[in-house]
């Protein structure tokens, strides 16, 4: 069970904002209804390679990145498709990229493990676990000696990763020198298929911010209203005081690590159980209490439904990259 | 010219290149007011300050991926790795990191970035400060590697790394940091993938890069009293490699040892030897091409154990004469 987080402050303003909390919901789904159907091109043999997909995660990625301004520079996990999409990078560019096309943002070139775009400030996806936060703390280091005032690094990474040197290397030194890194952890209670019980002695990963003299956060991870709403706070205290903080999002994943999950590690029962709590479904009851009409609701996943369409479509009738000389390419 | 060490010429080179680009900055552990572990950025504190001679804590994962994203960001790191050794400490962030995200992110990044490293033995220092690792970092495509053997080289080689807008893996050789030579003041600029004719000759060919470009020269020196005259090739850039030059000088003299500091077996060496025998070089030899490298084992402390494990004059000497007799 995840920990709540104490943030209903600003939920009641925030639900009265219409035009901020549809925009929220399309983006739910939308990162939903493209993780469904990466999962449906895979059965039908159009994906090649793998995909780490975020069903029941939705919430995290998106409410993290919408908390982000344009200008903030971030470094997505290898699950993050959804956390590509909240950032901005349009939908197209990143099925076309899953269906190894050239249009893809990285030509063809990564994959879904890879997404990057660096105009939309997402400065990529790391197939290594932890790696990027050494990366992060090198882009904030950037911000800080250019003098850029309102800029964050954000870099998500797993309670699985959180175990990692490179983790524990980059919170101090982002803390010693003074760097705007938001550490966004993202606990999904799994590390592949090892519990988080059976990889670390302390499951309350809000201590891994301590020894470093790092602000910490812990937020319910399907409550994307709490997550938008923490991540906005920590945002606020990383470019305002020049130091990192480290954001717990506690969640659960329903789909599978990858293609090649058996879930021989957790039941049916257990997956089922936080299905009924997915981030959609937690929101659009939110969306209910705050008098938003079915209508609403629906218009958002017709919305997200052709979203994604779109993209497949565009994407299916894209050509594949050519390279004309590999290792020219290598080098700039 | 002004007369200095392989140690000043580096830190000439990067002295320059801070003055000249804001965006070139320095990391490393202990390179600030202690100057690093072998001097080498002494005294750059107080003209650049704490800001761009950054002293980072012993987390070499951490500096070095930091370097890197600070790399995609624009900026120009110079990163200081105290012993080459180290480089594994850190290997994920070279190899899965620095080298990989040009490429696999669709070209859209770029990482100049220069970590620079002290390599090689004969200090004592044993087996895990005294490696000399540039064949792993030469079968990585997305790095360059490059082995300055003088003092003039070192500089202008490291002006053409830090301008260089890939990953570049600088080794220093330890030993030749006390070592002197005419250094071109200014804006001295060699480019990489250039290899030098150390010294020409004839007879035998010696193509070599680091620390044994020295022992090849002293050889050469012994070996031309009799008459043998010794063409020495220094390479100089691992990668890109100066094909024509190998090439080349092969052909001019049929007769062929090929040196490194690095242990033989899987060594860069091999490398060279392949571009001789895929080329039209192979019709010209006159010999067998003979290599001179390290044993393949542990350097060890014991300074009498440690000469015998690495490659000396006397051993390239010896392999130049084999090549002599072992003619066809």
């Amino acid at each position: 069970m995840p920990r709540n987080g104490d943030a209903n402050d600003g939920h009641a303003a925030l639900l009265a904002d219409r035009a901020f909390c549809l925009n929220l919901l399309r983006h739910l789904m939308l990162v939903r209804k493209f993780e469904e159907r990466v999962y449906q091109l895979f059965g039908q043999g159009k994906v090649h390679g793998t995909a780490h997909l975020c069903v029941g995660e939705e919430a995290t990625g998106i409410g993290t990145t919408f908390a982000l301004k344009e200008g903030d520079l971030m470094f997505a996990s290898h699950r993050g498709h959804g956390q590509a999409i909240g950032k901005g990078i349009p939908v197209e560019r990143i099925m076309a990229e899953i269906l190894a096309k050239d249009t893809g943002v990285n030509h063809g070139r990564g994959g879904s493990m890879h997404i990057a775009d660096i105009g939309h400030g997402v400065l990529g996806a790391n197939g290594i676990m932890g790696a990027s936060g050494p990366l992060a703390c090198g882009a904030a280091l950037y911000v800080k000696m250019k003098g850029i005032k309102d800029r964050a690094a954000a870099f998500f990474f797993g309670d699985g990763s959180s175990n990692l040197g490179a983790i524990h290397e980059s919170m101090n030194l982002a803390a010693v020198w003074g760097l705007p890194v938001m550490f966004v952890l993202t606990n999904n209670g799994y590390g592949m298929g090892t519990p988080l019980k059976a990889a670390v002695n302390d499951t309350d990963l809000t201590k891994r911010a301590v020894p470093f003299g790092m602000k910490s956060y812990e937020v319910d991870g399907n409550d994307v209203l709490a997550v938008y709403l923490t991540a906005t706070e920590a945002r606020g205290y990383v470019v305002g005081n020049g130091a990192p903080a480290l954001i717990v999002e506690n969640t659960y994943r329903t789909s599978g690590h990858s293609k090649s999950d058996g879930n021989l590690y957790r039941s049916k029962e257990e997956i089922e159980w936080w299905k009924a709590r997915n981030p959609v479904i937690r929101f659009t009851e939110r969306l209910f209490e705050g008098g938003y009409a079915q209508g609403d609701i629906d218009e958002a996943d017709r919305w997200a439904a052709r979203t994604v369409d779109d993209a497949v479509d565009y994407a299916m009738g894209c050509p594949d990259p050519a390279i004309d000389d590999f290792e020219r390419a290598s080098y700039a | 010219m002004r007369e200095m060490t392989y140690a000043e010429a580096i830190r000439d080179a990067m002295s320059g290149e801070m003055r000249r680009d804001e965006g070139v900055f320095l990391m490393g552990e202990d390179i600030g007011v202690y100057g690093g572990a072998f001097g080498v950025t002494r005294g750059m504190l107080a003209e650049f300050g704490p800001e761009r001679v950054r002293d980072t804590p012993i987390s070499e994962s951490a500096f070095v991926g930091a370097g890197t994203g600070a790399a995609m960001m624009g900026l120009r790191p110079i990163v200081e790795l105290m012993f080459s050794d180290f480089m594994a400490v850190c290997y994920d962030q070279i190899i899965n990191q620095a080298a990989k995200l040009r490429f696999m992110f669709g070209g859209k990044v770029t990482v100049p970035m220069v970590i620079r490293a002290a390599s090689g033995g004969g200090t004592g220092a044993a087996a895990q400060h005294s490696q000399s690792l540039e064949a792993m970092f030469c079968h990585v495509p997305g790095l360059k590697v490059v082995a300055p053997s003088t003092p003039r080289d070192a500089k202008g080689l490291l002006i053409s790394a830090i301008r260089d807008d890939n990953p570049v893996i600088f080794l220093e050789q330890k030993l030749l940091y006390g070592t002197k030579g005419a250094v071109p003041e200014g804006d001295y600029a060699i480019p990489l993938g250039s290899a030098d004719v150390k010294r020409e000759g004839g007879d035998v060919s010696v193509i070599t890069y680091g620390r044994t470009v020295q022992m090849a020269l002293d050889a050469a020196e012994r070996l031309a009293r009799e008459g043998v005259r010794v063409e020495v090739l220094d390479v100089r850039s691992l990668y890109p490699l100066d094909r024509g030059a190998i090439i080349g000088t092969s052909k001019k003299t049929g007769r062929v040892v090929v040196a490194h500091e690095a242990a033989l077996f899987g060594g860069f060496g091999g490398e060279i030897v392949s571009v001789i025998a895929d080329s039209e070089a192979f019709f010209h030899l006159d010999a067998p091409i003979k290599r001179v490298g390290a044993l393949h084992c542990p350097i060890p402390f014991n300074p009498g154990l440690e000469a015998q494990v690495l490659p000396s004059a006397v051993r390239i000497e010896a392999a130049v004469r084999e090549v002599i007799t072992g003619g066809v």
